[in-house]
């Protein structure tokens, strides 16, 4: 029991730390660095209470690819340096207690639903889907997922291709002086406009237009 | 003390949900800092509905958590595409130069 807690302080700490720094930092790709850190410590944490597949899950998709996705628009945008500003911004920084204040304001009633919970435990005897010991995590996920839920397995599945297709359609430009081939022409060509036969006169040839 | 229940995880979330919500409100300098504080508040609902999976032996938590990150992932994708969109017309990212929809 020792050994949870002190693992639980020590990524939670970290985590905590890295969640700050990602929105103080001065430098974005540094904030992208703080955000990969906070995933892998929140990953570790769900690999230690039990929910492995999560953890693991949790890695593959933001540390593998959405964390890899913003540091490289943060590169090619080449705003890397641009000085963090707040505080001393003149303009546009009333809202700024307001946030503090709605801030604050979220994180007791968090807080306050949190110490309701914890003298409310007549709420613990639900239990549809249990989790079993003997199956593993991943078994018994696989074994839900795909039964009672496949439904909406499917149409997370078309959200991530309408989200790859309006992507590509975002970003996508034509650009001009591009050589590129169009299939729909190369299809569509006829022999009458591609082939012509000609009368070759003896010992003259003939030129081809160009 | 050192008798790691519910309510910790759940202060935890609660704090990087709160850390999310100031990094919105505060940041004055480019958008892509306004998505990683999103990126960062859906880890905190994330790690709400994974600790209260554990804690009730319940799996319907982590199914939800499992289409919470897919639909991360898609907001992820289509956000950054739309950001460099705007940078490619507009030139800049700062969150105090996007008023073109104030009219």
């Amino acid at each position: 029991m020792i050994a949870h807690a002190i693992f639980f302080y020590t990524f939670s700490l970290i985590a905590v730390i890295s969640a700050i720094m990602v929105t103080v930092s001065k430098n974005t790709v540094h904030s992208v660095f703080f955000l990969i850190l906070d995933f892998i410590s929140i990953s570790c944490l769900f690999i230690m209470i039990g929910a492995e597949f999560l953890g693991m899950i949790m890695l593959i998709v933001y540390v593998g690819a959405v964390a890899v996705l913003f540091l490289f628009v943060v590169m090619m945008l080449n705003v890397a340096q641009q000085k963090n500003q707040w505080f001393i911004s003149t303009t546009s920084s009333k809202h700024i207690p307001v946030g503090i204040i709605i801030s604050t304001l979220i994180f007791f009633e968090l807080i306050i639903v949190i110490g309701g919970w914890k003298y409310k435990p007549d709420l613990f005897n639900s239990n549809n889907l249990d989790i079993t010991s003997e199956v593993s995590n991943t078994h018994s996920l696989g074994q839900v997922l795909y039964t009672d839920y496949i439904h909406v397995f499917q149409i997370s599945g078309m959200i991530l291709l309408i989200a790859m297709i309006g992507a590509i359609v975002l970003t996508f430009r034509k650009r001009e002086g591009v050589k590129k081939q169009s299939y729909i022409k190369q299809i569509s060509r006829e022999r009458s406009e591609g082939v012509e036969v000609l009368e070759v006169p003896s010992n003259k040839g003939v030129k081809i237009d160009d | 003390m050192t008798d790691i229940g519910l309510g910790h995880y759940l202060t935890l979330g609660a704090v990087i949900f709160t850390i999310g919500i100031i990094g919105i409100f505060l940041n004055r300098k480019n958008i892509i800092v306004i998505l990683m504080s999103i990126e960062l508040i859906l880890l905190a609902v994330n790690i709400n509905l994974v600790s209260f999976s554990i804690y009730l032996g319940d799996l319907s938590g982590q199914i939800f958590t499992l289409f919470i990150l897919t639909v991360a992932a898609a907001e992820a994708a289509i956000g950054l595409a739309i950001i460099v969109v705007y940078y490619r017309n507009s030139g800049t990212i700062r969150v105090e130069d996007i008023n073109k929809l104030k009219g």
